[in-house]
């Protein structure tokens, strides 16, 4: 019955510049970054950074905008640096035209926050980049040294799916990986990063799922860092995968002061300065919304 | 056979006009742990649980662990525990540990049965599990004048000494209340509840509002449904058919499994004995499907769009 189910998504190749594994058995080191929610500041750090430790190619798992100020000012950044941009839900809305940002709040107070946050970014994204956030592709398939890694936003079979750590079965995972073949998945959309190893697929190649967390708002632990993930690859498929997730730390305050000057609600500010998530809760799990401080 | 379009809903033709959905995979396993045995009668109760109302019975630890056994292969996301009244099942903390060494795990419960014998093992299991264990406690009115004329005398007190136990215990309820007044005041009615609860030491409740489903009793406290309140295919054009419970998840019962918790008193939700024989289009036939249509996925426990979704 589960192979039934593999709607596999558009299988859009490679894309021009990134690994494609046969680099001569060399590793290899993939930047990924998650939502960046219209944080230009944080992107930028993320992408020096990342280039600074050696990442051959830059990957973004989309929601380029959301909640931060100036949402033009993320694009130019994401094009100069070469990083390839996978389709969320808040892109598809915003390319579309939508009413919302497809997040699926039913909590008022949610609600409330979420429309605010859409109706900025739409309302601030210059319909030049709405054109472009309407070609990105929905996820992506890259093959290197003889693993099969899947770009997604929420899953691999559906944009706004949310995957949380401790909502998400292995099993889960695993029939996922199976039906979308793939030995690694790699997601986005909760705005929390977690990884987990998955059973061998066939042939005993190792499995893995990640959410690479997002570049757009601190990860609920009362920091003001954001945080993206490294993909480590060796050159052949015996070696082992690993991911890495790095801290990033930017200039919060002035992003605090530009979300200010733009009238940006003072719980998203509060959120940038503090660490601490303070909208859009509803969505949480019982133990990722324990941990936070609301 | 009908064809099915993209959005996994099938068109039909014939003796029953009614949209057919297919499971598009199973996200969620249902248990109906404690069958209709329940402590309470609530007046508004969709499949009319009572203490004596043995329609459907108890299912084993044996039982249980079978089918967690078997759900694996079919990569089974998450497991919801439902009856009747699942604390009433004196190995509900033995089936919780096992489930949520697989996978997480949500209970529906009245709020008005925790003993420290099983709210203890529960709890303990929820720490060591990487995954959540969700209580879902069901409260219907902001006081006892509100809420216990639907639930029974001194339920409201009780069930808020339940959530009260079960934030001591460290868990976050939901807690959750069906619509039993007019929507207009659901603004009105969200803001007494807040202040209930934080009343009683839950800061940052987390409340989740049902609407009633006019079946079972609610058909008699309320009103049943009117011959427009029903889902045709015109309705599912375009609509996301993981919006409905049947698109996603199935219901394990002492008499076989079912499409959807909320209609085990309909004969035409059950579709088999196996997984593999419930792995079939259902039917959007019943009444109560417009209501899921209507508010979408209701019986999840985030999510609930409806045809706003589409």
């Amino acid at each position: 019955m589960t192979r039934r189910d593999a709607r596999a998504p558009v299988d859009v190749g490679p894309p021009p510049g990134p690994p494609t594994g046969s680099n001569g058995g060399a590793p290899t080191r993939i930047a990924l970054f998650g939502g960046v929610y219209s944080n230009h500041l944080a992107l930028a750090t993320a992408i020096e950074d990342a280039c600074h430790r050696g990442a051959e190619a830059l990957y973004c798992l989309g929601d380029v905008g959301a909640f931060g100020p100036h949402p033009d000012r993320v694009f130019p950044l994401l094009v100069d640096a070469g990083v390839t941009v996978v389709r969320g839900n808040y892109d598809d809305s915003i390319a579309r035209g939508l009413e919302d940002c497809q997040c699926g709040y039913t909590d008022p107070r949610d609600n409330h926050y979420a429309r605010l946050s859409y109706r900025y970014t739409y309302a601030n994204t210059s319909e030049r980049w709405r054109r472009w956030l309407g070609t990105l592709p929905e996820s992506l398939r890259l093959t290197v040294g003889g693993r099969r890694i899947l770009l997604c936003h929420g899953s691999p079979r559906h944009t706004n799916e949310f995957l949380w750590e401790s909502a998400t079965s292995t099993q889960f995972l695993a029939w996922l990986a199976d039906a979308y073949e793939a030995d690694i998945i790699l997601a986005t959309h909760t705005g929390l990063h977690w990884k987990r190893p998955l059973p061998p697929g066939v042939g005993g190649m190792e499995r893995m799922f990640a959410n690479v967390g997002v570049l757009g708002r601190p990860a609920n632990d009362g920091t003001p860092r954001v945080w993206y993930a490294m993909l480590h690859l060796p050159g052949r498929p015996e070696g082992g995968a690993d991911l890495e997730f790095i801290p990033v730390r930017y200039d919060h305050e002035r992003l605090a002061g530009e979300m200010r000057a733009e009238g940006l609600p003072e719980e998203f500010v509060e959120t940038i300065l503090t660490g601490w998530w303070t909208t859009c809760l509803e969505v949480l799990p019982a133990r990722e919304r324990s941990r936070g401080r609301f | 056979m009908p064809a099915t379009g993209s959005s996994g809903v099938q068109a039909t033709t014939g003796r029953d006009a009614a949209p057919r959905v297919r499971l598009e995979h199973l996200d969620q396993l249902w248990f109906q742990v404690t069958g209709t045995i329940c402590n309470l009668r609530c007046t508004h109760c969709f499949i009319s649980c009572a203490p004596d109302n043995h329609a459907f019975e108890f299912l084993s630890l044996e039982e249980v662990r079978a089918w967690l056994a078997r759900s694996a292969a079919w990569g089974v996301k998450e497991y919801y525990f439902t009856g009747g009244e699942p604390f009433m099942h004196v190995d509900l903390p033995r089936m919780l540990a096992e489930t949520l060494a697989r996978g997480p795990a949500t209970v529906l419960t009245n709020g008005t049965l925790l003993p420290d014998r099983a709210l203890v093992p529960v709890g303990d299991a929820a720490r060591r599990s990487p995954y959540s264990l969700e209580i879902r406690v069901s409260v219907d009115g902001t006081s006892p004048e509100t809420n216990d004329p639907i639930r029974g005398e001194g339920t409201f007190q009780r069930a808020m000494d339940g959530v009260r136990k079960l934030l001591g215990a460290g868990f976050l309820p939901i807690v959750t209340a069906t619509r039993v007044w007019e929507p207009e005041r659901d603004e009105e009615v969200r803001r007494e509840f807040m202040a209930r609860l934080e009343e009683i030491g839950y800061r940052n409740p987390r409340l989740k509002i049902l609407p009633s489903l006019r079946i079972g009793r609610e058909a008699h406290r309320d009103r049943g449904y009117d011959e427009t309140e029903r889902v045709t295919a015109d309705m599912l054009a375009g609509y996301e058919s993981r919006q409905l419970l049947c698109a996603t998840s199935r219901v394990v019962t002492s008499r076989g499994v079912y499409a959807c918790p909320i209609l085990i008193d309909s004969p035409g939700a059950r579709l088999g004995s196996t997984l593999e024989e419930a792995d079939r289009p259902v039917a959007l036939a019943e009444r109560a499907c417009y209501t899921c249509w209507l508010h979408g996925a209701i019986c999840t426990n985030y999510g609930g769009i409806g045809r706003d979704a589409s």
